[in-house]
């Protein structure tokens, strides 16, 4: 019962239409406001049809100035100022700052401190792929798993609150060490956390991994070439989706990383799909770092117990000893005491590498620090990579880059 | 793969003016503006540092000389190091940096928010206009002589600054943060030391 239909040729048609009614470029502004830019991102669209034909992302909405707020406070003090650059992962923001400023100290912390640190900025880069995995979910119409994502990522926040005494604004290094030890039987919480997240994320990840509309929105759409990729200066995902694989937990190794045995995972077309590939399997690699950590979790020291001008000690220390006092005293008011010079110091953070640039001229504050984020970076390809595309596809573009607006304005 | 000694050698026969730089961890290089750009594309093309991982300044008040000094911070995927290169605008009140826009597309952005944050001209760079400020900005933020509390300023948009007559306003600072400063007496460090010309008892008059 075949019937014949005749289809007008498209091309035919648009030719025949009046030359009055030529093409016309459109201007559209998305954002600051706006669901796909999670953040407070706009980009200023010249639009041809629905093709963009120009982009131009205008940031710096939640610019607060965090450059030279450090410069007028003690390191210490700055601690709390780096949980609002990636606040979807603060742990890993804390580790990193930390990590810079002890290198500029030359002070190494103990194994335990080190296990602590690495621990929970894995934990932190699940809670943060989990979140950028839901909200990509969303933007491209599949809500089941943004549900699912938040569920398993409100049980890591139940441990961090557990943890640093908050969910989000978590403070947790001190310079030298921890604000404080990880509380009894936390350890075996989150080996129980593992167990059964694994099961579960490989259930969100089989909702998208084969899923028709998923494939349609991912597969071939954003291809950021590995030679882009580098010349723009992507990291994280975004750069090992592209074929590069940059790892600095691999390539150099801090806070203990190479005694974890772990694979970085790296994508083959550089597409919105790879990106969500990539950021799936670490996913994984992070649990299995967690594992090796709860299996030998370290014993002794959380903080460095030598460095006497860097690190207060402890309260009950304080309150049975003059000299303590007197100490504690000296590094709350004046900072933690650091030699004169420059380092720069890069942490592999979910987003990508998280650099801290610190010129000391010697004490308690820096004389200038400069913050290299990760997705300030990662966007800057932006102007590029939305040309010739769809704005629909944007928002996948946008979902699949997984930038916090925190980090990018600083 | 090259050492940091066989680095550092290499770029003082290449470049005689290239000074070695204090540094606390990766090796550095003190360049001149006029020579900086070609130093850099040595480190690319010869040595392998494919990532420009961060580009910044460093204000060293108005009144030393030089002023300005701008930092690349290059990062290499194949021998995983970093190396820091440097160099001195000569100009304080017009520095002049040569832009490498040309070598890495990402810097862009990076010497955007120097020029944004400094007021460094990058020159060759195809867009020099702010990126976390708006246009129009009368201040360079992260020069010393900034005040942590920042200062007045008109709204973006004209129209609606002349329609509200509302403005940017700086942050009230007495009672906090709590902030010091490198080499000051602790008595420095107290809020109300800070910013004396406003608090709860007097307006703010600049």
């Amino acid at each position: 019962m075949a019937t014949d239909f005749s289809y007008p040729d498209a091309a035919a048609k648009a030719a025949a239409v009046p030359k009055e009614f030529g093409p016309e470029k459109m201007s559209l502004s998305m954002g600051p406001s706006h669901p796909s830019t999670h953040g407070v991102l706009r980009i200023q669209f010249e639009l041809d049809g629905e093709i963009v034909t120009k982009a131009d992302p205008v940031i710096g909405y939640l610019h607060r100035g965090d450059e030279k707020i450090a410069e007028n406070m003690t390191y210490n003090q700055f601690v709390p100022y780096t949980d609002r650059l990636d606040y979807i992962a603060p742990l890993a923001n804390n580790m990193a700052y930390a990590i810079a400023v002890e290198r500029l100290a030359k002070l190494e912390v103990p194994a335990r401190c080190q296990a602590i640190r690495v621990l929970t900025a894995e934990m932190a880069r699940v809670s943060s792929h989990l979140m950028g995995l839901g909200a990509f979910g969303i933007d491209v119409g599949a809500w089941t798993v943004f549900m699912y994502c938040f569920e398993e990522r409100e049980k890591l926040y139940k441990l961090f609150e557990e943890l640093t005494g908050a969910r989000f604004t978590t403070s947790y290094s001190r310079i030298g060490g921890l604000a404080r030890d990880v509380p009894e039987g936390w350890i075996q919480r989150v080996d129980a956390f593992t167990d059964q997240f694994l099961p579960i994320l490989d259930e969100v990840l089989s909702l998208l991994s084969r899923n028709k509309i998923f494939l349609d929105r991912t597969v071939g759409v954003g291809v950021i070439g590995r030679a882009d990729a580098i010349a723009y200066g992507l990291s994280g995902p975004n750069l090992r989706g592209s074929g590069v694989a940059n790892d600095l937990r691999k390539d150099r190794p801090y806070s203990g990383y190479e005694q974890y045995e772990f694979d970085v995972p790296v994508g083959a077309q550089g597409d919105c799909y790879d990106r969500y590939l990539c950021r799936g399997e670490e996913m994984k690699q992070s649990i299995r770092i967690i594992r090796q950590i709860v299996k030998n979790f370290p014993r002794g020291d959380w903080y460095a117990p030598d460095a006497r001008k860097i690190f207060a000690p402890p309260k009950e220390k304080i309150l049975t000893s003059m000299e303590e006092l007197i100490n504690n005293f000296m590094i709350v008011t004046e900072g933690p005491q650091m030699p004169v010079g420059e380092v720069y110091f890069e942490a592999e953070n979910p987003k990508g590498a998280l650099g801290f640039y610190i010129v000391s001229k010697g004490g308690g504050v820096p004389y200038r620090m400069k913050i290299r984020s990760p997705s300030f970076c990662n966007l800057s390809i932006l102007p590029k990579l939305c040309v010739g595309n769809l704005v629909s596809d944007v928002v996948a573009i946008l979902g699949s880059l997984d930038f916090v607006m925190g980090e990018c304005d600083r | 793969m090259t050492t940091d000694v066989d680095l550092t050698t290499a770029v003082s026969q290449q470049f005689p003016s290239a000074l070695p730089r204090a540094s606390l961890d990766c090796p550095a290089f003190n360049s001149s503006a006029a020579e900086v750009a070609a130093v850099l594309k040595y480190l690319r093309d010869a040595q392998g540092f494919d990532f420009l991982t961060d580009l910044t300044a460093i204000d060293w008040t108005a009144e030393k000389s030089p002023r300005f000094t701008v930092i690349w911070h290059l990062y290499s995927s194949e021998q995983h190091r970093y190396v820091r290169v440097a160099a001195d605008c000569t100009s304080a009140t017009e520095p002049v940096m040569p832009s490498v826009t040309g070598l890495w597309a990402g810097a862009d952005w990076h010497e955007r928010e120097c020029y944004d944050m400094f007021g460094i001209i990058f020159t060759g760079h195809p867009d020099l206009r702010r990126i976390l400020m708006w246009d129009g900005y009368p201040y360079f933020p992260l020069r010393k002589e900034f005040p942590l509390a920042g200062l007045p300023a008109a709204l973006p948009d004209a129209e609606i600054s002349a329609e509200t007559g509302a403005g940017v306003i700086a942050a009230p600072m007495a009672g906090g943060p709590f902030v010091a400063t490198p080499g000051q007496p602790m008595s420095a460090a107290e809020p109300r030391a800070k910013d004396e010309a406003w608090n709860e008892h007097s307006e703010k008059t600049v």
